[in-house]
């Protein structure tokens, strides 16, 4: 078991937002292939249809993508989080976002009937305009952002921290004094590709956000220097595709991990992730992640 | 993968509203019933069934498909796949039935083509509002019988492929296929289920794609969460017993909109 915030995960691993999680059976499909918990898509004061296509594409180094936070709203989406709730037999984490700290703190109003066990606040897209990381790269706003959902939630409150910044060691304090009761590092890395045929940028959108393999290290970095600043758990996010990969995270500072793009090789990955992540700590005599979480940091 | 360039090399008129883009690129690995993105540059990225290894067949409908449209013969388009699960193919000796309703066509000619060298029969119930709009016709003809039927009676029959399917003798078929709008297909699942022969057909499905490589979940059925990009676009029908086919799917932000 670990213990993430009050959550009780029976795994280390769980589902990255916007990955499977539009509808309550995805998600409830992804609890049973192995997640220790599950994070929902985004989800939004309004509908939104996201960018058009292509909005994902895999490259030799990892994943772009532009969806532009689709999601039905918090009013369609919350009979989803029920059924996910009912059936997926894990924590269910509700991502959502928004513009300002009253959008946010409609949306997590909302969706509060659903019973969510924890909110993750998506200040950290890189390519919707108004969203994501146009919040997430100012101290200020997350700090606003996350005191306002603090103040109307009963249930830890995560706040999913961007790359595309300077000192995301800032924008985590910020993030810790607003409130939060953990922060999820990292969303996606601005990225762009172009098609040499044609000169048309690839992604509907033009640009997006950079996934996979090309930035675990990055990931890992920004894991390590929050460790070493924050006193809230991390949960660590970015190139997860391998328990190795996992325990890696685990040691640079991340009391849990999540897994997004890999699910593009197969549903198996938690499993998979959990099963050898449980075996190395068992090998090394370690009782819990919670034994090897920030290690790097003792090597010096 | 990165969207591969190909280049339109021939396009041939099927009907007055579909058109087959022949590329100078063929997918020989690909499995019928597969399908690929196609990346109408500028404009977007829908998904399409190959209706030959080296070709789709396009039915004009909205924004993407009328800017297809204008693409000419040297013009060229950016494709990735061949993606999802296609068709199980029949063994030999096996009869088939495919029930093809408009462009659902697309998919089962070249499986009547593959099935017609193995199989020992391979009827066709095809389907369409007109006699204009009978796609594939010859392709089908050229593998066994055809049964035709139109919503408005310019051919043969006046009304639907599920008129035919009600009179034949279903049992005869060792396996069976449809593509078609999902309400004509709602209707052979129901005959079919009530035959007792849901479980040797197979249902080529469609909802709304966005990532069309298994990992957003836009396409995602209730209440099994299949993904129709990954998991299908072929589906076995007991997959889709209780599911929400017939009854609904989602749109691009992911509300749900009924049938
Ligand atoms: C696996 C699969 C295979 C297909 N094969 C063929 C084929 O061989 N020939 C053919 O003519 N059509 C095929 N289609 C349907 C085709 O993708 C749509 O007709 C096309 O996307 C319409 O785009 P539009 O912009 O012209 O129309 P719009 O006006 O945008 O939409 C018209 C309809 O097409 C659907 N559509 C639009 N974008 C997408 C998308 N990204 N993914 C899925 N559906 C979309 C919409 O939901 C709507 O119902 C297939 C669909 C799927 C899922
Ligand atoms: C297709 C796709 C959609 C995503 N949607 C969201 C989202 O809605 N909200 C969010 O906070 N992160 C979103 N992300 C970011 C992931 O949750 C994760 O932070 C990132 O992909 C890095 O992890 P990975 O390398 O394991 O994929 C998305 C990523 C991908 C690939
Ligand atoms: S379209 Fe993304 S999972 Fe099918």
């Amino acid at each position: 078991m670990v213990n993430i915030t009050g959550l009780q995960l029976k795994n280390p691993t769980m589902l990255a937002a916007g990955i499977m999680g539009t509808t309550g059976a995805s998600l409830i499909r992804m609890a049973r292939e192995g997640a220790g918990a599950v994070v929902t898509k985004s989800i939004g004061p309004q509908p939104k249809e996201g960018h058009s296509n292509p909005s994902m594409v895999k490259l030799d180094c990892g994943y772009l993508n532009a969806m532009g936070l689709p999601n039905p709203s918090y009013e369609a989406f919350l009979p989803e989080l029920e059924k996910a709730k009912d059936k997926a037999g894990v924590p269910v984490i509700a991502s959502i976002f928004g513009g300002n700290m009253e959008e946010f703190r409609m949306v997590a109003e909302g969706l509060t009937p659903g019973k969510p066990d924890a909110f993750e606040l998506n200040v950290s897209c890189p390519h919707a305009m108004g969203y994501g990381a146009s919040v997430g790269t100012d101290p200020e706003m997350v700090k606003a952002v996350t005191s306002a959902v603090c103040e109307v939630a009963d249930i830890p409150v995560w706040v999913k921290l961007t790359p595309n910044v300077t000192d995301i060691v800032a924008i985590g304090k910020a993030a810790q004094a607003g409130g939060a009761d953990a922060v999820v590092a990292i969303n996606t890395v601005r990225g762009m590709s172009i098609d040499i045929h044609s000169g048309y940028p690839v992604l509907g959108n033009r640009f997006g956000g950079l996934s996979g393999e090309a930035v675990r290290p990055v990931a890992v970095k920004c894991v390590y220097d929050l460790y070493a600043n924050l006193d809230i758990p991390i949960i660590g996010v970015g190139g997860i595709s391998t328990w190795q990969h996992a325990v890696e995270m685990i040691m640079a500072g991340a009391s849990a991990v999540q897994i997004g793009s890999m699910v593009y090789e197969g549903l198996n990955v938690f499993s998979d992730i959990s099963e050898g992540i449980h075996r190395f700590l068992e090998e090394r005599g370690h009782k819990k992640t919670k034994d090897i979480t920030g290690i790097a940091h003792e090597r010096f | 993968m990165l969207p591969l360039n190909a280049n339109i090399v021939r396009t041939v008129d099927e009907t007055p509203s579909t058109r087959t883009f022949f590329f100078d690129r063929s997918f020989e690995d690909a499995l019928t019933g597969q399908f690929v993105m196609v990346w109408i540059r500028g404009v977007d990225e829908i998904p399409m069934t190959l209706s030959y290894k080296n070709a789709i067949t396009v039915q004009r409908v909205g924004d993407a498909t009328s800017r297809l449209f204008e693409i000419q013969e040297g013009g060229s388009v950016g494709l990735r796949g061949p993606f999802g699960r296609g068709f199980t193919l029949p063994k030999r000796g096996e009869s088939v039935l495919l029930i093809a309703g408009g462009v659902g066509a697309a998919p089962l000619a070249p499986l009547a083509e593959k099935a017609s060298s193995v199989c020992s029969q391979v009827t066709t119930i095809l389907g369409a509002r007109n006699v204009d709009e009978l796609l594939f016709l010859e392709r089908f003809l050229q593998c066994g019988p055809v049964h035709i039927t139109t919503d408005d009676g310019s051919a043969h029959r006046c009304g639907f492929v599920t008129d035919v399917l009600d009179e034949l003798d279903v049992s005869g078929y060792d396996r069976i296929y449809t593509c078609g709008p999902e309400m004509m297909m709602k209707n052979v699942f129901g005959i079919l289920e009530r035959e007792g022969a849901l479980q040797r057909t197979e249902f080529s499905l469609h909802r709304y794609f966005k990532c069309g490589i298994g990992v957003c979940g836009a396409c995602c059925m209730d209440d099994t969460g299949l993904r129709v990009c990954k998991d299908g676009p072929v589906f076995n029908g007991t997959e889709l017993v209780g599911s929400e086919f017939g009854k609904y799917a989602r749109d691009p932000s992911g509300q749900k909109k009924l049938f």
